[in-house]
């Protein structure tokens, strides 16, 4: 039995989210096999060699993958799937859009998002927002998997030393090209992999009020995430989503400020180990999951914090 | 140009989801069932691309019990043609859902086909890039912009650290994000006229797609509980726990 692994890349860095998968394919028999799929990506490929429990890299460097286009990576991995009984993925938006085409491909199904893995042929995850588990056996020869990574502690980036072989492209489709992004820019950590994450909803009434957590944030080294009703005000980004459809975070400290605390929001963020919520209702259903629940305006308490941490 | 979108019945979102008895699934009986939100933009968006003049007919499809028409005629009212219910009792598991969609897309013959990117019900996040794949389409997952121009689309999708920008040839999948649109309500002399318009209903077996799930259901369960907390009098009193009792910070 061999796991195969994709990779989460940007073509210099191998991402976080790769380690939590090689440890989630590290809960499954046999040999873990990673591919490095993209353009330019010797680094990564060097990367993934070091990582932990790691028995050998795959790197496909051609133009086809410089930015993972799905109806591209497809055939690639499709192609390299007959020689494993497991293909990873994270459950980032990169492996949410791949996975499911390659399963198609290979009239496999897929398993989303998986939070645990029970035995080589069957998984936990998640169901109606987090609020069901369901554990499934699956019953193809392939088991084509994406891997909710905060489920999954990393494994080390360092200490292994496989092998790292060069494999052939499997062509380029006409019919979509990449044209840009526009990523938001931030010196802090990543929302994902951050360990404290400060984030705010409807209560924060406008976007320049984020300014007050992003302060908070920088003095605990944080992310800073939103609400829903937060982002679909426009208040921020849609990366900062936090919840069902959006991103799943479990830091160490997670502070909801102005967060009423909906369904869709606490699938996101309540598996957090230590969760601080701000609302000026004490009805609010957030302070049912929060371990530190303050009522007050957080107009006021909101500063204050500020303060107090720049205090030491 | 004829746009397909599918339409789930799930739970509706306001209610909150509970084990059942048996735990093998979620108590469905005697609860609001709705759309599936994600759902909801996918109609809209292909509305919203007819109006602009670039798509003549919207076909709502929906899968699963026969219920399921109260879901097609509710994307009917908001302004779809027709609909098509693939009916079944059984458990339909992605693969299946997206075998079903290809079959009818090749009597139907839509130029773009326009899916929810999960449903709040399962959270799989397949079907859409299941269904690309099986026809060879393009597929644009996540979109909160879509530009239809003659044969070509722009699509915007919303990825983990912000925005993405691709161009693709139709035949394509869009699935839907939040920020696509906001849908329209229903008017009432919309919901009579839906009754009116035509849905066609089939099965499983005359689309000769196999259903049998691949996936089986070991068991349902609870997620474990959070443990309550305790409300702190002041934001010294939460700094004070948080680096001394939690030692977070």
């Amino acid at each position: 039995m061999t796991t195969l692994v994709i990779a989460d890349h940007d073509n210099n860095e191998l991402k976080p989210a790769t380690l939590s998968v090689i440890a989630a394919a590290n809960a499954v028999s046999g040999d873990n096999v990673v591919l490095v799929a993209g353009e330019g990506c010797a680094a990564v490929g060097e990367q993934a060699a070091k990582v932990a429990g790691v028995n050998k890299v795959l790197v496909c460097d051609d133009a086809a993958y410089a930015n993972q286009l799905a109806e591209n990576m497809t055939p690639l991995i499709a192609g390299l799937a007959a020689d494993y009984t497991h293909v990873m993925f994270a459950n980032t938006a990169s492996g949410k859009n791949i996975m499911p085409r390659v399963a198609a491909k290979l009239d496999m199904a897929g398993v989303s998002d998986i939070t645990e893995v029970v035995s080589d042929d069957t998984f936990v995850r998640p169901i109606y927002a987090g609020n069901a588990m369901m554990t499934v056996q699956s019953t193809d020869s392939c088991k084509m998997v994406s891997v909710r990574t905060t489920a999954f502690e990393a494994v080390a980036a360092e200490g292994g030393s496989a092998a790292v072989e060069s494999v052939a492209a499997a062509g380029a489709s006409d019919k979509v090209k990449w044209i840009g992004q526009e990523l938001t820019k931030s010196d802090r950590p990543e929302l994902t992999s951050a360990s404290i994450v400060v984030s705010g909803g409807r209560g924060m009434q406008n976007g320049e009020n984020f300014a007050m957590l992003e302060s908070v944030a920088e003095k605990l080294n944080a992310a800073v995430g939103a609400s829903r009703a937060a982002v679909d005000a426009g208040f921020v980004p849609n990366d900062y989503q936090v919840g069902q459809t959006g991103k799943v975070v479990a830091p160490d400290l997670y502070i909801a400020v102005g967060i009423s605390g909906a369904i869709q929001h606490l699938a996101g963020m309540k598996d957090s180990k230590i969760i601080v919520a701000i609302n000026k209702d004490e009805e609010a259903p957030i302070f049912q999951v929060a371990d530190y629940g303050l009522v007050a305006d957080l107009f006021d308490a909101v500063p204050e914090l500020d303060a107090a941490l720049s205090e030491g | 140009m004829k746009i397909m979108v599918a339409v789930k019945r799930v739970l509706d979102y306001n209610v909150k989801a509970r084990v059942n008895a048996e735990g093998t699934g979620i108590d469905l009986a005697n609860v609001k069932m709705s759309m599936n939100p994600f759902d909801e933009i996918a109609v809209e968006e292909a509305l919203r691309i007819k109006e602009a003049g670039k798509a003549d007919e919207v076909i709502a499809v929906s899968i699963g019990v026969s219920q399921s028409q109260e879901t097609i005629r509710t994307a009917l009212a908001m302004g779809a043609d027709r609909g098509v219910l693939v009916e079944t009792d059984e458990e339909v598991q992605p693969l299946a859902v997206a075998k079903i969609l290809a079959a009818v897309a090749a009597r139907e013959q839509p130029g773009l086909i326009i899916v929810g990117k999960q449903a709040i019900d399962d959270d799989s996040n397949q079907t859409g890039q299941m269904l690309a794949g099986l026809m060879d389409w393009t597929q644009g997952t996540f979109a909160s912009e879509i530009d239809i121009d003659g044969d070509s689309m722009k699509v915007t999708r919303e990825v983990d650290g912000g925005l993405e920008s691709i161009q693709m040839q139709l035949p394509s999948v869009i699935t839907t994000d939040l920020r696509l649109n906001e849908p329209r309500y229903a008017k009432l002399p919309n919901i009579m006229k839906a009754k009116k318009k035509p849905l066609d209903v089939l099965t499983p077996a005359e689309l000769e797609v196999d259903i049998k799930p691949r996936l089986v259901t070991v068991k349902v369960e609870e997620p474990p509980q959070r443990k309550a907390g305790e409300i702190v009098g002041s934001v010294a009193e939460l700094v004070e726990k948080l680096k001394n009792e939690a030692k977070v910070i």
